[in-house]
């Protein structure tokens, strides 16, 4: 069976559907990240005492996480703009871009995680780690998922460039907001866990 | 999206980089603010400000929010009014010092 409108808009919502399912779905990402937020939210005014992110956490390390991680956004939709200009070894090379510096971000993550860990700091040390790692952890794990779909439209993926270059765009473009969906969480995560 | 022509896509281009000088001018900004150790109101008020500008650059020009589809608008602002009452919900029981 063909699946419908991949290439061309649907007449009634004037979106191809792939892009307005990955809308959906970010929709469920905010309400899933939110609900975390919200927890955070809840622990905190509810503590006799916080401790401020920037005294137990390494901001230098976020900070260069956090310019990694827009680098990459940036990458992610120059990636997608060299397709639409018909430019596709510049579109490997931005992809390519994007995929280095979400593992430079990993990288930093995991050196971050072990110096907590050879310190004896983990989630159940107290309130303030453990909403610090299980919200770093489910982007973490955000991060890992874009690397996989980014690295199959670098990869093996690229092949429908040949057969259908414009449902290959659409299908880079709507990976894109999804990458840029994991940017704008972790634009959240830096001030209110490490700034605060 | 679907049908921009290569001149428009280069101009996208520009404004792309605009928008990455801008998230790295307000990420130095935030970091810098966080330096002055200010009340808990105002450090928390001064990071939410610039981390929802930085997210709607992001949203406006990466994700194309800007020019997008009224079905995505509808769908955005469904999850929006969701999203703000999940995050009142842990302060809500202030409400009962008014009405309570």
């Amino acid at each position: 069976m063909q699946i419908p409108y991949t290439s061309t808009a649907r007449p009634d919502t004037g979106l191809f559907n792939a892009k307005l399912g990955v809308w959906l779905f970010l929709a469920s990402e905010v309400m899933l990240f939110g609900a975390l937020f919200s927890s955070y939210v809840l622990l905190r005014v509810g503590a006799s005492s916080w401790p401020h992110g920037y005294d137990l956490l390494n901001v230098p390390l976020a900070t260069l996480n956090t310019v990694v991680l827009i680098s990459s956004s940036v990458t992610m939709v120059m990636s997608w703009a060299s397709l639409m200009m018909k430019e596709f070894k510049k579109y490997r090379l931005y992809m390519g871009g994007t995929i280095l510096l979400a593992l430079v971000f990993l990288v930093v993550k995991y050196i971050e995680y072990t110096a907590k860990f050879h310190h004896d700091i983990f989630p159940s040390t107290n309130t303030f780690y453990a909403i610090y790692f299980t919200l770093t952890g489910l982007h973490g794990l955000h991060v890992i998922g874009g690397i996989i779909v980014n690295a199959y439209f670098w990869g093996p993926g690229r092949k429908m460039w040949k057969t259908d270059p414009q449902r290959f765009t659409n299908r880079v473009e709507i990976a894109g907001l999804y990458w840029h969906f994991v940017d704008l969480v972790w634009i959240f995560l830096f001030p209110v866990l490490y700034l605060l | 999206m679907e049908s921009m022509s290569v001149e428009q896509v280069k101009k996208s281009v520009r404004v792309y980089i605009t928008v990455f000088v801008a998230l790295m001018a307000l990420t130095m900004v935030t970091v810098a603010v966080s330096t002055l150790h200010l009340s808990v109101v105002g450090a928390v008020s001064v990071a939410l400000v610039i981390a929802s500008i930085k997210a709607s650059l992001v949203a406006g020009y990466f994700m194309h929010l800007i020019s997008e589809k009224r079905v995505i608008y509808a769908t955005l602002v469904l999850t929006g009014v969701f999203f703000l009452v999940l995050m009142f919900l842990p302060v809500s029981h202030y409400l009962d010092r008014i009405f309570g």
